[in-house]
């Protein structure tokens, strides 16, 4: 029936969705004091997997067995009393409300709050891995490194035997997450089980005992790391060939374009984001700004694309202020497609004419002129290869990727001398982020200069010709590509040595 | 001298009553997560709930349970509305004030005219009020269910992730809410008039929700936010032979929206529960 | 996707007309439905009060005549609600707007040396002028504060009532007659002419017209409508395409507190013919226009139709009142459930049903 000893199997495991089969028979198994990774691209299944495993919807076919006995899992809170924890991604944590406020919140209840013993509980879990957090701490001032600590211990709390980690180090320098592998180790070694779930080779490479592949909601291999070889892995992940060296034309950087002195910006919340920052893009090359989330790129973007004005300090886009009227065209491609990319309920049309409204050829006078509204739109859309290519489609109902692909056909329209992209393949699977690295670099090498400001440090080596690093608000390192090091990089996006 | 000083924060405390204890209900939806625009009409049904049974059984106590239980069942379809078919809030809460003040203007048309016969004493529902603004503050911040509670308007995905049942939270909190308002209009129709007439709420439903806001949805606060209004509507009155009637009558409106103005300057981020206003669909992930 | 018996639901984000119709109707059929519960709790029998305004409303021309002058104001209120919640500025103070108007109208109409000929368009540009700046002071609160406009806009609607009160009972105080107050009554010149036999100032009727036409054109095919959609849709993206989204925002905000004020310019001049108590001169048109709005979602030209069914409505409230003897609230009843029952059903528009009966296999 199942496998003697494992602690959780899956078998022919099916979960479909409206227009696609989310998870397509899987089987597999995972036993404690184990590390299994899952590994696949974006969109491949794997986060539905999870939801599967936490109770968020029952799989529509297929069974899963915990400890050898059959179970549904019905519900989050099924899943906890099991002893499945996940640690999602995103942080699940109210930012308002202290650590302590957090944990209680997924403990057996008492009447009162806190229950007793549980600040005792916290603080022997937090001992024992070498962890350092402030209960009293407000979620909101803690990184991100720290808040996925806090979920970790919650699951610990809960008596979680397996641990599911989706793509925990998408938001870690180099460094937490080798402290975080040291922390998976320990957990290990004292007979939990642990899914990882990652889209990057190497790190699975790092900390997994064995690799199940998926792609497009099947389970296309699986191996143990001693049989693992790195281009056979991702080749199972894409269904193809995949060249890890991105070839690029030589860059032949011409005169600045972009150029920031001495900006000091405060953000929102009154404390201040960018502290001094210096910076500079020429035509012709791709800058990649590496950074952990939160060391002023926001900002960064704002004061460059005009949305905010510096308290000291200058930007120049080709000698002019970015939010001045005789404003340079400069191209946004924003952090949240959806929430500033577009407008959701106007069609793509409308969408592609969200800067150029005003001017002919969209409108004449005050009239908008619809049919070369509605020609370019065709025009763009076949270019791109946008679907569904109807120009009166309702813009949100776009996939991630087509969506992208709208709005590059905006911003790079006009030739822009300025291109600032924001983490631009997030949540794109291979296809798209192929096409948008080409994207990025062709306009570079056709004179635009671009800022790449990304998260993902293999995107920022693989594309750019400069790197720079921001941290604490500040510039802290700049070096060419071909000098750049990992492991420098990731001490400065620490803060370390600069 | 004393004796004004005296007198004002009595009659404060008494035009307060029924703003607060509206208002620690809006707190306790609002933290949940929801907005409750329909405290006005939820108020008005519930003083000719208590009006009418008060009347004609002969008993105000009963009135009482009839306003709280009024309050509370005309709450739940606003809460299905707002909750399960995740409408829009604010437009579900203006429908339910417009539904209360009609049902309650139509349906108490008998009712007119006839003082109560056996009316209650404001002091008891002022008791009642600041008792319970202690109660809700240590429940909100010391129980579990409150930090469930307050959760659930923060963030009722991490809840929901808990194995917490969000909806059933906010519920709970709505419901709670319209039975606060209905106790409300109870005070004004067996205590302060103590009789029924259209339009008796006069508004106070608004001030409520505008309370609410400026008192940062913490319960203690609200006492001090209705004392304040309180106030201001006594002064009002007394000030009734210098200045023209309407005027005054018209004050207390202008003062909320000074005291909203006054709030927006006051803080930076609004303290505002974070999910307040947004229907919760539990994420269909992929 | 869902499975009830033999339909299978699906979610589905494009809504066409037919669905729209179909849930709309549905909705106002639940309205009346529980309307007709609280009629019968009243005391009076549905099927009697719903022949009544049948007969009294729609088969009845002098009915029908007053349906299409309580739309008048609903009309002028809906289109320029309609704008405002296109820009996202949830103006709920058109009440009070409109009261602003008819002061306004009534000023010029009494006091202001203009000339018999420039009367009454000075008091439309007055009433515009007026409506618009009781809707600013919400707005710019809004816009550079971030304070609350629902409620903001909801509290000037009082305080509205109370200048009404305030003013005809002092200064602009005319003959008082049975417990009423009210001012003199306005030159011929300031008066708003009738169709003969109705009660319709019609000039307002064309007015109203007009200008939801003009709302729809500007909206859907100019250069200025379109930052208000897309403000409206998603304000982030606008901010983030640079456009103004504070003269967007405040603009609509002045254009629809214009439009309601010009509803009570039509009402003191076509209607009563002078300035009255606040709750004779509006009868909650500005919280109906709410629902004309609503109703018509997002189209200037749909509050057309709005404002004529929710008119009739009204109308089918005067009829309640003189043959039935019910109390005009009742009307907001039937405002408050007909709003209800809209936005509950509002989420199924975006599902499917489709007939599929499942195949039993073996």
């Amino acid at each position: 029936m199942t496998e003697p000893n494992a602690l959780l199997t899956l078998k022919n495991v099916t979960k479909r969705f409206p227009g696609v089969v989310a998870v397509d028979r899987v089987s597999l198994e995972v036993y404690p004091g184990e590390v299994h990774a899952l590994l696949g691209e974006n969109g491949a299944g794997k986060t539905t997997l999870v939801s599967l495993l936490y109770g968020l919807y029952p799989p529509d076919e297929g069974e899963i067995f915990w400890r050898g006995r059959r179970v549904r899992i019905r519900s989050p809170q099924e899943a906890i009393r099991m002893g499945i924890g996940l640690v999602p991604q995103h942080p699940l944590l109210v930012r308002a409300h202290t650590v302590l406020e957090n944990l209680a919140l997924g403990m057996p209840r008492g009447f009162l709050f806190p229950t007793r013993g549980l600040e005792a509980r916290i603080a022997e879990l937090t001992h024992h891995y070498g962890f350092r957090f402030d209960p009293h701490a407000p979620v909101w001032q803690l990184s991100e490194g720290e808040k996925q600590r806090v979920e970790i211990v919650r699951a610990l709390l809960q008596g979680a035997r397996l641990l599911v980690l989706d793509e925990p180090t998408s938001v870690l320098t180099p460094q937490e997450a080798r402290e975080l592998f040291k922390v998976i180790r320990r957990m290990r070694s004292e007979g939990e089980a642990v899914i990882f779930i990652s889209h990057k080779l190497d790190e699975v490479l790092e900390v997994a005992d064995r690799i199940s592949v998926l792609r497009k909601g099947r389970l296309v291999g699986q191996v143990t790391r001693a049989e693992a070889d790195k281009a056979e892995l991702a080749r199972m992940m894409v269904g193809r060939q995949v060249s890890f060296e991105r070839t690029k034309p030589p860059a032949r950087p011409g005169e600045a374009v972009l150029e920031l002195a001495g900006v000091h910006v405060t953000n929102d919340r009154g404390l201040p984001a960018l502290r001094g920052v210096d910076l500079r893009v020429r035509a012709g090359e791709i800058l990649g700004l590496a950074g952990v989330a939160g060391s002023g790129q926001r900002e960064l973007v704002e004061v460059v694309t005009g949305l905010r004005r510096p308290e000291r300090g200058e930007v120049r886009v080709l000698g002019r202020a970015p939010w001045s009227r005789r404003r340079a065209r400069i191209a946004h491609i924003p952090e949240d497609r959806r929430r500033q990319g577009v407008a959701g309920g106007l069609d793509l049309a409308e969408n592609l004419i969200l800067h150029d409204y005003g001017r002919p050829p969209f409108a004449r006078g005050p009239l908008l002129d619809r049919r070369a509204v509605y020609a370019f739109a065709r025009e763009q859309i076949a270019r791109y290869r946008i679907d569904p290519p109807d120009p009166r489609t309702p813009a949100r109902l776009l996939s991630g990727g087509n969506l992208q692909k709208l709005i590059l056909a905006r911003e790079l329209h006009g030739e822009p001398p300025l291109i600032v992209a924001v983490h631009p393949t997030y949540g794109l699977d291979v296809g798209a982020t192929e096409l948008v690295h080409e994207l990025l670099i062709e306009q570079s090498r056709g004179g635009a200069a671009v800022l790449l400001v990304s998260e993902d440090l293999d995107e920022v080596l693989a594309l750019a010709d400069r790197v720079a690093v921001i941290q604490g608000g500040r510039i802290v390192g700049e070096v060419p590509a071909e000098a750049a090091d990992r492991e420098r990089i990731g001490l400065w996006m620490a803060g370390v040595g600069a | 001298m004393e004796d004004w000083i005296w007198t004002t924060l009595v009659r404060a405390l008494a035009f307060g009553t029924p703003i607060l204890l509206a208002g620690l209900g809006e707190i306790y939806a609002e933290r949940s997560g929801v907005v409750n625009l329909g405290v006005e009409g939820m108020m008005a049904v519930g003083a000719l709930a208590a009006f009418a049974a008060a009347q004609s059984s002969g008993s105000p106590y009963l009135g009482l349970a009839a306003a709280v239980l009024v309050g509370a069942l005309i709450a739940l379809p606003f809460a299905v509305a707002s909750i399960t078919l995740r409408a829009n809030q604010y437009v579900a809460g203006l429908a339910l004030t417009m539904l209360g003040l009609g049902l309650s203007g139509l349906l108490g048309k008998p009712y007119e005219g006839a003082p109560l016969a056996h009316p209650l004493p404001e002091s008891g529902f002022v008791v009642a009020a600041l008792v319970l603004a202690v109660v809700l503050w240590f429940f909100l911040r010391h129980t579990f269910t409150g930090l469930v509670l307050r959760s659930a308007g923060e963030n009722p995905e991490t809840v929901d992730a808990m194995g917490i049942n969000v909806y059933a939270v906010r519920y709970g909190a709505v419901v709670f809410g319209g039975a606060m308002a209905g106790l409300a209009g109870a005070f004004l129709s067996l205590a302060y008039r103590p009789s029924w007439a259209d339009g008796i709420t006069s508004g106070l439903g608004w001030i409520a929700v505008a309370l609410a806001i400026f008192a940062a949805w913490h319960p203690l606060k609200a006492v001090g936010a209705a004392l304040l209004f309180g106030a201001l509507y006594h002064l009002s009155y007394r000030l009734q032979a210098v200045v023209s009637p309407e005027f005054l009558k018209a004050m207390p409106y202008l003062f909320v929206v000074l005291v909203l103005s006054l709030s927006a300057l006051r803080r930076g981020p609004s303290g505002a529960p974070e999910a307040l206003g947004t229907p919760y669909v539990r994420g269909e992930r992929r | 996707m869902r499975r009830i018996g033999p339909f299978l639901v699906e979610k589905d984000l494009v809504v066409p007309a037919g669905r729209l119709l179909a849930v709309s109707s549905a909705a106002l059929l639940m309205a009346f439905f529980a309307a007709g519960l609280v009629f019968w709790a009243y005391g009076t029998s549905p099927v009697l009060a719903y022949r009544t305004i049948f007969v009294e409303t729609l088969l009845s021309p002098s009915g029908f005549a007053e349906g299409v002058r309580r739309a008048i104001p609903l009309l002028l209120a809906g289109v320029g609600l309609v704008l405002a919640f296109r820009g996202q500025f949830w103006n709920i103070g058109a009440e009070g707007q409109l009261l602003l108007g008819a002061v306004a109208a009534a000023g010029v109409a009494l006091f202001a040396p203009v000339p018999a000929a420039l009367k009454l368009p000075a008091m439309f540009l007055a009433g515009f002028a007026a409506g618009g700046l009781w809707a600013a002071v919400p707005a710019l609160l809004k816009l550079r504060l971030g304070v609350n406009d629902v409620l903001t806009t909801l509290m000037l609607n009082y305080v509205a009532v109370y200048l009404v009160e305030w003013l005809i009972h002092g200064p602009w105080r005319g003959r008082t007659a049975f417990g009423f107050a009210y001012t003199d009554r306005f030159p011929e010149a300031a008066m708003l002419p009738l169709i003969p036999g109705t009660y319709v100032h019609w000039p307002t009727l064309a007015l109203a017209l007009l200008l939801a036409g003009a709302a729809w054109f500007v909206l859907a095919r100019t250069a200025w409508g379109y930052p208000v959609r897309v403000t409206g849709d998603n304000p982030e993206a606008a901010r983030y395409a640079h456009m103004p989204v504070f003269w967007v925002v405040f603009g609509v905000a002045l254009a629809s507190g214009g439009l309601a004020g010009l509803a009570g310019v039509g009402e003191v001049a076509g209607v009563h013919g002078r300035l009255l108590g606040a709750y004779q001169i509006s009868l909650g048109y500005g919280y109906t226009a709410i629902i004309v709005a609503w109703l018509a979602r997002g189209n200037p030209l749909g509050a057309v139709l709005t404002a004529l069914f929710m008119g009739l409505v009204f109308a089918s409230g005067d009829v309640m009142k003189v043959a039935l003897q019910m109390p005009f609230r009742v009307t907001d009843v039937f405002n408050g459930l007909i709003l209800f029952f809209l936005i509950s059903t509002e989420r199924l528009l975006y599902y499917r049903v489709r007939w599929a009966p499942e195949r039993k296999e073996r």
